[in-house]
């Protein structure tokens, strides 16, 4: 299987290591990734704020590239992305007049028919049977909380994925590799996001409870599938400790990263070298 | 030669403003045909009639075209004034100049020329009218009330008083619907079941009353005044004749851990039980999935202890045959299933809730059955996960209603009552309880209910708080409720021990199969459609069914009782006659000329066209040939178009009368 790939700046740059781990975890089951030539940003937070025909015309030249290049599917495995990438596919299949209005704007043509995908329906499109028939070492012992944050399932009209409150793809997956993921509430709650420059002590508090809810429901470490996520919750870690006088100790994965360990692979090639919080 | 008589009718002016009403007349007065063309203010009223009559006479008038509003409001009106003049009321037409004209258009010149060339159109019709006759049928005066909640109930009561025989369907073992579950109604706060089980009881033992408990209606035929119904007797395993309810069955029974539907799962039942103590019939059931001799093919234990030998085992399903005039439709509402699967994909959501996975987390129905002195815990309020007596309970209301999002627009009417009555009812076994309630608008609308939700407030303290929660989650045993006062403009978090959902009403389950045997029209969210919602409120568009209670959209006690006798009503005038008189505008087969294909009656919507045979004297067929059932067409012409050999015309629409009509525009 052959997709496009969208890694966003956050795969390139601050999160090289989820990108590694994306990148190795598919390799490995056998999911030949082409990244978009000359991709550029999706917008992010930035764009919407502004001018609503840029925020359209940014992710709409990933899918008129996507689309010149004969690829169908595209992974952005970053959920601000791959929202971002869905919104302006609805936009321009709602409507003609976008059509040619953005695709004058990108100079490309551009009709919105490529397909956007996030990490977790990737896997499933695999499907759990294949992974579960490549798994060399079942993850026994790990019982993670997976976290969804808010964008991975939301807004659920453009997303269409998973229920948007309880979602429980991650833990479907991870279960099936022997994993025991825990039962806890803040699985879609915000983690403070880009916050985490503007007004650190939102960040903090906001991932303190997120850390603490997971360990008081029996979590020995975490799951995200989101960049951010795994930048407040595990670059913070020590800021969140250091404030609230804690050791919270929770690793935390990307859902590559512990599918990838089921397959195999090992730390370094997964980038979970990279990470601040170490496994003891 | 023709004499025509054109009446156009001002409407005030409703027509007048935008149709030159004078200035018409004049023009259709030289239509061919037309003796007279009068304009009067207001043609509907006693003058307007009377004028009309008089010209009948005195122009000797062979057909009558009266332009004013649509043929639905008062066609009806003008043919019966026609008739007392003795002119056929099938040669009076309308010209609707009203909605299809004055109302829609705002050009005077233009809308003038449209009301001449729609009066002209009725002319031609009329030229080509014949006198019908109505169609007289025979009415089986026997009743049938599908739905044994308060408004079947009621409605079978109604009926079998003033001395008919009814035919009482109900699907689960007992009669009594939702209301039998219910503890205490609003407003009034007195006991559902003291109210109700009288009234079950009534029905029990009413000579005019046949009551098929555990029984679903399979198929439908027939029409107004002659429906042949089947009806599945599913299988009871008891024999209801013998069995006398003395108790020895389920109290000896092994297998006591099936959730009971009667309570919601809130509490167990036996595999052979009756679903509660008040049940009519006082007869128990058998569920096959629980029962260990059906499972494993022993014990057998309740055939034991039965002394009157009532058990058997070897029951099946029966199909009975009721003749009956007229059906009433009462089958009730289910509660929309929050956060789990749902009929459509539109209507699912709300898992922020956390219904079915906290177990604190219960909807309002679930809630009536933890303070109901029949319900699981014997009226004491205790919360499924622990048994702890919740000091703080939080009521969301809207749930499921007024969304959108969630595929349910309308409002649920009764939710808003009963919230305040839970509040009261919670207040009043946990004196040192707080009630919290979050809502988006209170409606109580009704006699005393606005009062009872202020006493709600008032006097027994519930806090109101006007918005909605975001999420709720299980940390330490309670329910974190987050929510937001937009009142007070902030956030709430509410520690709470229970947490109650209102959700939406909808219709029940599998309402639609019943409602296409039928051929009664539903909406969107499965509530049947009543003939017209102001005026023919409990009638359907299929002629001699009947509908009541929240079949027919949310509603409350009151509301349900009243519509049932309002429904009762209805069939009992049609029980008044020995026959019915039907419209005779409905489909006619040329039988000679039939090519006997019969597309006709694979095309009928209403299954009214039958395959007949043409016999002569020795009774040898000579042909085949379609024939319409009179009491079952209604004369909507879907067969006048598949016929091939065009054969098959539609009294008092004619394909003459539509060319006529189609000629005089052109």
């Amino acid at each position: 299987m052959d997709i496009g790939y969208y890694p966003g700046c956050a795969l390139h740059g601050s999160s090289n290591d989820y990108g590694s781990s994306v990148r190795a975890c598919l390799a490995a089951l056998g999911v030949g990734l082409r990244e978009l030539d000359d991709w550029i940003c999706c917008g992010a937070t930035a764009a919407h704020s502004l001018n609503h025909l840029l925020a359209l015309a940014l992710p709409a030249r990933n899918l008129a590239i996507a689309q010149r290049d004969g690829l169908t599917d595209l992974l952005a495995p970053c959920p601000m992305c791959s929202m971002e990438l869905l919104k302006a596919h609805a936009a321009l299949a709602s409507s003609a007049e976008y059509r040619r209005k953005v695709s004058e704007i990108v100079e490309l043509d551009v009709q919105g028919t490529t397909q956007v995908l996030n990490l977790i329906q990737v896997l499933q499109r695999v499907g759990l049977e294949t992974i579960k028939e490549k798994m060399v070492r079942p993850l026994a012992a790990f019982r993670p909380a997976c976290y969804y944050g808010c964008l991975l399932t939301r807004p659920a009209k453009t997303l269409q994925f998973d229920d948007c409150e309880q979602p429980t793809s991650m833990e479907s997956i991870l279960r099936e590799l022997g994993a025991e993921p825990v039962e806890w509430n803040l699985k879609t709650e915000c983690c403070g996001a880009g916050m985490t420059l503007a007004d650190e002590d939102t960040v903090l508090e906001l991932s303190h409870k997120i850390l603490g809810n997971a360990a008081e429901h029996g979590a020995n470490c975490m799951v995200v599938a989101c960049p951010m996520c795994h930048v407040n919750l595990d670059m913070k870690q020590p800021d969140v400790d250091r404030r609230y006088g804690c050791h919270h100790d929770l690793v935390v994965y990307y859902l590559s990263d512990l599918v990838g360990l089921a397959l195999g692979l090992d730390e370094r090639t997964l980038g979970i070298d990279r990470h601040f919080v170490a496994k003891q | 030669m023709a004499r025509i008589g054109v009446f156009i009718c001002w409407c005030g002016e409703n027509i007048a403003r935008n149709v030159d009403v004078e200035r018409a007349a004049a023009l259709v007065a030289d239509l061919p045909g037309v003796a007279c063309a009068v304009a009067y203010k207001y043609m509907c009223s006693d003058p307007g009639q009377s004028l009309m009559r008089q010209k009948i006479v005195s122009e000797r008038l062979t057909g009558v075209v009266v332009a004013s509003c649509s043929p639905h409001m008062h066609l009806r009106t003008f043919r019966k004034a026609a008739a007392m003049e003795g002119l056929n009321p099938y040669l009076v037409e309308m010209a609707n100049i009203r909605e299809h004209c004055s109302w829609v258009h705002h050009d005077r010149e233009q809308a003038t020329a449209k009301a001449v060339e729609l009066i002209g159109m009725a002319v031609a019709k009329v030229r080509c009218d014949h006198a019908l006759q109505p169609i007289a049928i025979p009415v089986t005066r026997r009743a049938m009330v599908i739905g044994g909640g308060v408004a079947g109930i009621q409605a079978a009561l109604d009926i079998a008083d003033a001395g008919y025989q009814v035919a009482l369907v109900e699907r689960e073992p007992s009669i009594g619907g939702k209301m039998a579950g219910l503890s205490e109604t609003f407003p009034t706060l007195d006991c559902s079941q003291c109210i109700l089980t009288p009234r079950m009881v009534d029905v029990g033992q009413h000579p005019n009353i046949t009551l098929h408990s555990y029984s679903e209606v399979e198929a439908v035929e027939g029409y107004l005044g002659n429906f042949k119904v089947t009806v599945r007797k599913k299988a009871r395993y008891v024999d209801v004749a013998k069995c006398t309810g003395c108790g020895q069955c389920w109290n000896s029974c092994p297998s006591k851990k099936t959730p009971s539907a009667f309570d919601y799962n809130m509490g167990n039942r036996t595999a052979i039980y009756v679903p509660f103590p008040q049940a009519v019939p006082a007869r128990p059931v058998i569920d096959r999935d629980a029962c260990l001799h059906f499972l494993k093919g022993k014990c057998g234990l309740c055939a034991k202890k039965c002394q009157a030998g009532a058990i058997r085992f070897d029951d099946k399903d029966q199909l009975v045959t009721e003749e009956v005039g007229a059906i009433v439709v009462a089958t009730g509402f289910r509660l929309y299933s929050i956060g789990k699967e749902q009929s459509t994909e539109q209507t699912t959501g709300y898992g922020e809730y956390g219904y079915g996975k906290c177990p604190d987390v219960i909807d309002s129905l679930q809630f009536e059955r933890l303070v109901s002195a029949s319900g699981p815990t014997a009226g004491e309020i205790r919360r499924p996960s622990d048994g702890q007596v919740p000091k703080t309970v939080v009521f969301i209301s809207c749930v499921g209603s007024r969304d959108n999002a969630k595929g349910i627009s309308y409002c649920s009417k009764i939710c808003c009552m009963y919230t305040a009555k839970h509040t009261m009812l919670y207040k009043h076994k946990v004196h040192d309880g707080q009630a919290h309630v979050f809502y988006m608008d209170i409606r109580s609308g009704g006699k005393n209910y606005d009062e009872f939700v202020r006493r709600a407030i008032e006097q027994d303290g519930a806090r109101y708080h006007r918005g909605r929660v975001s999420k709720i989650t299980e940390e330490h045993g309670k329910l974190i409720v987050r929510g937001v006062d937009t009142l007070a403009g902030e956030t709430l978090t509410i520690e709470a021990d229970l947490v109650v959902l209102a959700s939406a009403m909808r219709s029940a389950d599998r309402v639609e199969e019943l409602a296409q045997k039928l051929n009664v029209g539903y909406d969107e969210f499965g509530f049947l459609s009543e003939s017209h919602p102001k005026l023919r409120p409990v009638e359907t568009n299929a002629a001699g069914v009947f509908v009541c209670g929240a079949c027919q959209g949310p509603k409350d006690i009151p509301e349900s009782v009243a519509q049932a006798s309002a429904a009762a009503g209805k069939v009992l005038v049609m029980f008044s006659h020995k026959e019915l008189a039907r419209e005779p505008e409905i489909a006619k087969v040329n039988e000679t000329n039939c090519a006997a294909c019969f597309a006709c009656v694979r095309t009928c919507p209403y299954s009214a066209i039958e395959r007949a045979d043409i016999r002569d004297r020795k009774g040898n067929i000579i042909k085949r040939t379609a024939r319409v059932n009179q009491g079952l067409c209604m004369g909507c012409g879907t067969c006048v178009a598949v016929c091939p050999s065009k054969s098959i015309d539609l009294e008092g629409f004619t394909e003459q009368q539509i060319y006529a009509m189609l000629e005089s525009l052109v």
